[in-house]
């Protein structure tokens, strides 16, 4: 909702853009409309053997839509199974979550991995998939498997897709001024100062949503006090008025002079802008970054480099969240919803999807990579050799914490440049012993 | 017959007021009974002590209330006495003005921003800071943001306030106001000794009008910004603890009987007026 009034004006941009004719992206739309909307018409006869199920989707956006909807065309091809399509406004169904598997769910819906998995498959609103991952757990790295497994060892969730979060950069604009990247956190900061002098946002920032500060939060925890540190502090296991956490904001200060100072009121896209008209220098961003650059000129020209070592493992650490599909407990019972879970785990599945928005991973081994950008390759291995992946403090941590108390507390350090350890860890307590 | 109307206040009203009582000296996780566990004041202690938004949300409340009674109501009486006198047009300003009233305060926060946004926005490319480093960014800046939607929410609240009053000054006598002006009263003498105190029923109507929107005001700041940067409220704070996945039913339920004791008084102070004018 907060980003209706810039969100209107992108959703215009993008509708024109798609009616001029992005051609593969367009025609998988119309496809898939089709198979969605004639009834029994489609399926060319093929009902016969064929089940049915809804799928819940929080693919709103609109390439991640029609991504969903040329995997949904694509298993209803193969198995000649029916799937009616419900798409929710993503952080609509986000907030709606408890509500919606306690009421009447579709069988299958889009999720996340990590702590929001987890929760709801505990407190029993979902359906295991132990026996889909039987089939399809040879595809899958021993990491996403972990990733999928809620706390009882069973499996709840089949990953699509990750992506990783890093800086982004224009490489022209870099190239102009003989500017390379940074390997630690000092080369960052002078190369900072350097655009700064320039009249450039150096970090360009936008946290008008609240959660991508978390990024910046989640990497300089692991950076700075390694990754197992920041899994505990996630679950509430390391307090929050330690030296270590107050190090991270200290260190965070630093660089707090060359963020850009309206980050308050910006939306993620509208930052993505200035960095895509090169009024910024970089952005610390998930590389969903990339839809907006509609412009293939501009696409092209962008760059990825990891976040740099501050002081502990390198850049060992990646922080790369994974999106999904899980059932519902009625979807358990539903063999066309479990067959279009296993049809996510394949190569095949995930390509349809793949094929359309472009700005992911895919997860499962077999899948067909040739189709990836050269810059998508680069993403896609540094997620290959990270020794360990975070999802982000809002999907690693309680909602509550990340959306109530650190995000809150947060824009106001954003703002002014002092943070309150003892109040957010007193808060922490509260409510990490509430669940 | 008394029955039916009865229960419905019960089921809607009374019972879950009583639910959200006892809500709030649990934690619940909201799914099954086994989860319930009795916590005492530690939800409490949670909203007066811990949660650093609430102290800001009290405050963001009260100056609501003031900036609604001090500028929006009386704007609205304005706007009410000039289109009342029989000006050409006051049919065509009346429309205009009522207008806003008819939009939800989510739509307005969205209409304004048409208005308020940084780079895009009418103000500041009147004020030719458009596009500078200098430009205001009216609804991020959270040293201005309150005051933004207060003007925005304003908008609307003075053509509600000028129908309520354009009523009420249709049913004063004009016996009255002729008496005044033989008696050598000038308009404003006029208006404030003898109209005014003619509308007692309306003000007190406009009184609790007032208050009742400056609680419940949540809409317009959680289009805004979800309600946080400078705009935290007390409804916010509910919102964001007892809706959706960050929902602590406890501690959201606790922020609900606090703004559920703070709407006591003036309804009961409005209820003990109006028993005591029966009697």
């Amino acid at each position: 909702m907060a980003a209706m009034p810039s969100g209107r004006f992108e959703i215009d941009r993008r509708s024109l853009i798609r009616t001029a004719g992005l051609g593969a992206v367009s025609l998988a739309g119309v496809g898939v409309l089709a198979a969605c909307s004639t009834g029994g018409s489609s399926g060319g006869g093929g009902t016969s053997g064929g089940g049915s199920l809804t799928f819940g989707s929080n693919a709103s956006d609109p390439v991640p839509k029609q991504a969903y909807a040329a995997f949904v065309s694509a298993f209803e091809k193969k198995s000649k199974d029916k799937v009616t399509t419900n798409v929710s406004d993503h952080n609509s169904f986000q907030d709606k979550i408890t509500n919606y598997l306690q009421g009447s769910p579709d069988d299958a819906f889009t999720w996340f991995a990590g702590y929001r998995m987890q929760y709801i498959a505990a407190k029993g609103l979902v359906g295991d998939v132990s026996d889909v991952w039987a089939k399809i757990g040879g595809n899958y790295s021993d990491a996403l498997k972990k990733a999928s497994t809620g706390a009882d060892g069973k499996q709840y969730f089949v990953p699509n897709y990750n992506y990783p979060w890093g800086f982004f950069y224009r490489k022209s604009l870099w190239a102009a001024n003989g500017w390379t990247v940074p390997a630690t956190f000092d080369e960052l900061i002078a190369l900072a100062k350097k655009m700064k002098a320039k009249g450039i946002i150096p970090i360009e920032f936008a946290d008008k949503d609240a959660w991508p500060a978390c990024g910046t939060f989640d990497y300089l925890d692991m950076r700075i006090n390694g990754y197992q540190f920041h899994v505990d502090l996630c679950a509430h296991k390391e307090a929050w008025n330690s030296p270590q956490v107050a190090e991270v904001f200290s260190t965070w200060k630093e660089m707090l002079p060359y963020q850009d100072p309206s980050a308050a009121g910006l939306t993620w896209q509208e930052g993505a802008q200035k960095l895509g008209t090169k009024k910024a220098g970089m952005m610390l961003l998930g590389s969903f970054i990339t839809q907006q650059f509609t412009d293939a000129a501009v696409l092209a020209d962008i760059g990825f480099f990891p976040f740099p070592a501050v002081k502990v493992e390198g850049t060992d650490a990646v922080e790369a969240p994974i999106d999904g599909l899980m059932l519902s407990k009625k979807g358990a019972q539903n063999q066309a919803a479990k067959d279009m879970l296993a049809f996510m785990g394949t190569g095949a599945g995930q390509g349809a999807y793949a094929a359309v928005d472009k700005s992911n991973i895919m997860t499962a081994k077999d899948a067909d990579t040739s189709g990836y950008s050269a810059f998508t390759k680069e993403l896609s291995g540094v997620i290959a050799n990270a020794k360990s992946i975070s999802q982000f403090f809002d999907r690693d941590a309680l909602p509550a914490m990340a959306s109530n108390v650190l995000e809150p507390a947060m824009l106001n350090f954003i703002k002014s440049g002092s943070i309150n350890l003892a109040s957010i860890e007193s808060q922490a307590k509260t409510l990490y012993a509430q669940q | 017959m008394v029955g039916i109307p009865t229960l419905i206040q019960l089921v809607l009203v009374w019972i879950p007021t009583l639910a959200s009582i006892v809500l709030s000296f649990f934690k619940w996780d909201g799914l099954g009974l086994s989860g319930f566990h009795f916590n005492g004041l530690v939800n409490y202690n949670f909203v007066f002590n811990q949660a650093p938004q609430f102290w800001p949300a009290v405050l963001h409340n009260i100056v609501w209330l003031l900036f609604l009674g001090i500028i929006g109501t009386p704007l609205g009486l304005l706007l009410a006495v000039l289109l009342d006198s029989k000006i050409r047009g006051s049919r065509v300003y009346q429309t205009v003005f009522f207008m806003p009233v008819m939009l939800s305060l989510a739509l307005i926060g969205i209409i304004w921003e048409l208005m308020y946004s940084q780079n895009n926005g009418l103000i500041n490319n009147v004020l030719g800071t458009a596009g500078t480093p200098g430009a205001i960014d009216w609804y991020g800046n959270s040293n201005v943001n309150l005051f933004a939607a207060l003007v925005a929410a304003t908008w609307r609240h003075a053509g509600y306030i000028m129908v309520l009053y354009l009523a009420g000054l249709k049913g004063v006598d004009p016996a009255i106001k002729e008496a005044a002006s033989l008696d050598g009263a000038n308009g404003r003498q006029t208006f404030f000794r003898i109209v005014f105190p003619a509308m007692a029923a309306t003000n007190i109507i406009i009184v609790v009008i007032t208050v009742i929107e400056s609680l419940r005001a949540f809409d317009i700041v959680y289009v805004i910004n979800h309600g946080q940067n400078g705009l935290e409220l007390l409804s916010v704070l509910i919102v964001e603890y007892l809706v959706g996945e960050t929902q602590v039913i406890g501690i959201g339920s606790a922020f609900a009987v606090v703004l559920l004791v703070i709407s006591l008084v003036p309804i009961v102070i409005y209820l003990s007026r109006t028993f005591r004018n029966q009697e």
